[in-house]
């Protein structure tokens, strides 16, 4: 029972991943039953139906084409902006690892220094100051996460570049532009892709949380978090409004969570034996 | 002794820094301050009320000479008024961070209440059901949203039972929400480090030669092992103690509980920028000082560091 337990966790989840965010973020614009912006007073606060399968909000906006369409809200900003921290953390870290020097620590100073900061606080700081708005939070976002990426690849790489491999590519007379392409950079592709998948999680959980105090999404436009905020005041007569959002985040956060566990433990040696 | 020196030197240059970067954010912010501070009851505002008070506020100078002056004001802890209750920075700041900083603390107690007995138990009963239990737990605590969980409980404890207050603060029952709230938000990650370090310090050496001489598990486990894995979770500590005082953000907000977190988001809102500059330069030193505790006290719990670098010199 539980090794069946386990194989499901395990081999699946990867799987339902991948067919989850593909689903939400292609098949949005197509199948929504209602328009997720539209406002009907007379239906406002019902319960779940078959007409309104999750039922309608304190503006009567039916709440599955709103989270529907609040999947690409959330999930979809989270996926861009973890997307753009990897385009510049990696290059950076390739960089800053292969040529190492003063360009290196130059580097490594500014990533040392964003990193002391709590993500939080500076994606708090920086929404305040360009304003809030989900743009401005993708921006916040890839401030706070490129380092991380950036100090990941400078490390593998720093440790790759000694071995005998890479000497010897030199040795025949590969450029270094094409040493990190056809060498380091599969080579850090692994670590990067556990890393984002964990990542991912934290990142809906930050956009989240921003958006429900205000500082993303702006209404009408529906994001989980602001979804959270407006029901939060019509939790005794329509509980969907609050319970269904909530799950959402906690479901995609789990799912990323267990992948990206999943992943480690493909690409980390150090995690196959079986701590944590 | 001459580490702590270096640190503190490091602390002067980065408070030189971020006082730089939180200026050029003021000046590069979207909005006229001027206008935003003449504005207060939508009376129409004349151009040479404008000059005048721009001269007042010596933002007719030169930009280089505006953050000298503002450097100065900042080292006599002057940061300005806020925008909208016209009031010094420094003294709303101060005001609101005692009740942040015993939220912070609070948090972090319902947290070791729960990550420190649940971790122990998982290691102590490794692949047991109660290993089972505690590993799930902890995977759902790190999947829940902390204002999700936060809105759940005062539904329950506020307005179905109408137990505890849900919002303001002031007394002890205030304060029990909102740190529950936190604390379990942030046990899932600790139950995990907790289990996985506390069995990676069971399998080591040391343990066996202690039970070699004799020594009773009991002590073994709270003076040898439980030591012996403090020394990642202060260290995970210590970065998440930072990202904790953003967490206490959200819950601020979401529990209208007055600290500073609330009083930046307010301020971002109505675009004070004083606020939200104090309350930068704030947190700067916050987190810096907290890293650098963190910093100390994991030298002092792990031996092998302070020889590692009494043989390096």
């Amino acid at each position: 029972m539980r090794k069946n337990v386990k194989l499901i966790f395990r081999t699946k989840t990867g799987l339902w991943f991948v067919l989850l965010f593909s689903a939400a973020l292609f098949t949005v614009p197509f199948f929504l039953p209602f328009d997720p912006l539209r406002t009907d007073m007379a239906n406002r606060l019902q319960p779940i139906s078959l007409q309104h399968w999750l039922g309608t909000d304190h503006l009567g906006r039916d709440i599955f084409s709103r989270m529907i369409a609040g999947a690409k809200a959330t999930v979809g900003t989270a996926l861009a902006a973890i997307l753009i921290s990897v385009f510049i953390g990696v290059p950076v870290g390739l960089v800053s690892g292969f040529f190492g020097g003063r360009l290196d620590r130059m580097i490594m100073r500014i990533v040392d220094a964003v990193m002391a900061f709590p993500d939080y606080i500076v994606a708090i700081v920086l929404s305040g100051l360009l304003g809030p708005g989900l743009m401005n939070l993708i921006l916040a976002v890839v401030a706070v996460k490129w380092v991380g990426y950036a100090r990941l690849v400078r490390s593998t790489v720093f440790s790759e570049k000694q071995k005998d491999y890479i000497a010897l590519a030199e040795l025949t007379g590969l450029g270094s532009g094409a040493i990190l392409k056809k060498h380091l950079l599969p080579h850090v592709l692994g670590n990067v892709s556990v890393l984002a998948t964990l990542d991912i999680g934290k990142t809906v959980l930050m956009i989240a949380a921003l958006s429900y105090i205000g500082l993303g999404a702006q209404p009408p436009y529906p994001e989980w978090g602001a979804m959270l905020n407006d029901g939060k005041h019509y939790f005794l007569h329509a509980p969907q409004l609050m319970v269904i959002p909530g799950l959402a985040i906690m479901f995609i956060v789990l799912l990323s969570n267990l992948y990206g566990d999943r992943l480690r433990d493909r690409f980390d040696v150090k995690h196959k034996k079986g701590v944590s | 002794m001459k580490q702590i020196a270096k640190r503190l030197f490091e602390l002067v240059l980065f408070l030189f820094l971020l006082s730089f970067i939180s200026f050029v954010f003021m000046k590069a912010a979207p909005g006229d301050p001027v206008k935003q501070m003449l504005r207060v009851d939508d009376v129409a505002v004349t151009d040479e009320q404008i000059e005048a008070f721009k001269e007042e506020l010596g933002l007719d100078k030169p930009v280089y000479i505006q953050y000298w002056n503002w450097f100065k004001r900042f080292f006599q802890f002057d940061l300005g008024k806020s925008y909208t209750t016209h009031e010094p920075v420094i003294d709303e700041l101060s005001r609101k961070f005692p009740a942040t900083l015993l939220l912070t603390g609070a948090s972090l107690l319902v947290m070791l209440l729960i990550a420190v007995p649940v971790g122990t138990l998982s290691a102590l009963y490794r692949d047991r059901w109660i290993d089972h239990l505690g590993r799930l737990l902890a995977l759902v605590g790190a999947a829940l949203p902390s204002f999700w969980l936060g809105l759940i409980l005062i539904d329950l404890f506020s307005v179905r039972l109408n137990w505890l207050p849900s919002m303001g603060a002031g007394t002890f029952k205030h304060l029990i929400l909102p740190s529950l709230t936190l604390g379990i938000a942030m046990s899932g990650v600790y139950v995990r480090l907790v289990r996985s370090s506390l069995i990676e310090s069971l399998g080591q050496d040391f343990i066996r030669s202690a039970r070699a001489r004799g020594i009773s598990e009991a002590r073994i486990f709270f003076f040898h092992a439980f030591r012996h894995c403090l020394v990642p979770v202060i260290t995970i500590f210590g970065v998440s103690l930072g990202s904790l005082l953003g967490g206490t953000v959200i819950i601020e907000v979401l529990f209208a509980y007055p600290g500073v977190g609330k009083l930046v988001v307010d301020a971002i809102v109505q675009r004070d920028y004083p606020i939200i500059q104090g309350y930068i330069l704030f947190m700067g030193i916050t987190v810096v000082l907290i890293n650098l505790l963190v910093d100390l006290s994991y030298r002092y719990l792990n031996p092998e560091i302070r020889l590692k670098e009494a043989g390096r010199r």
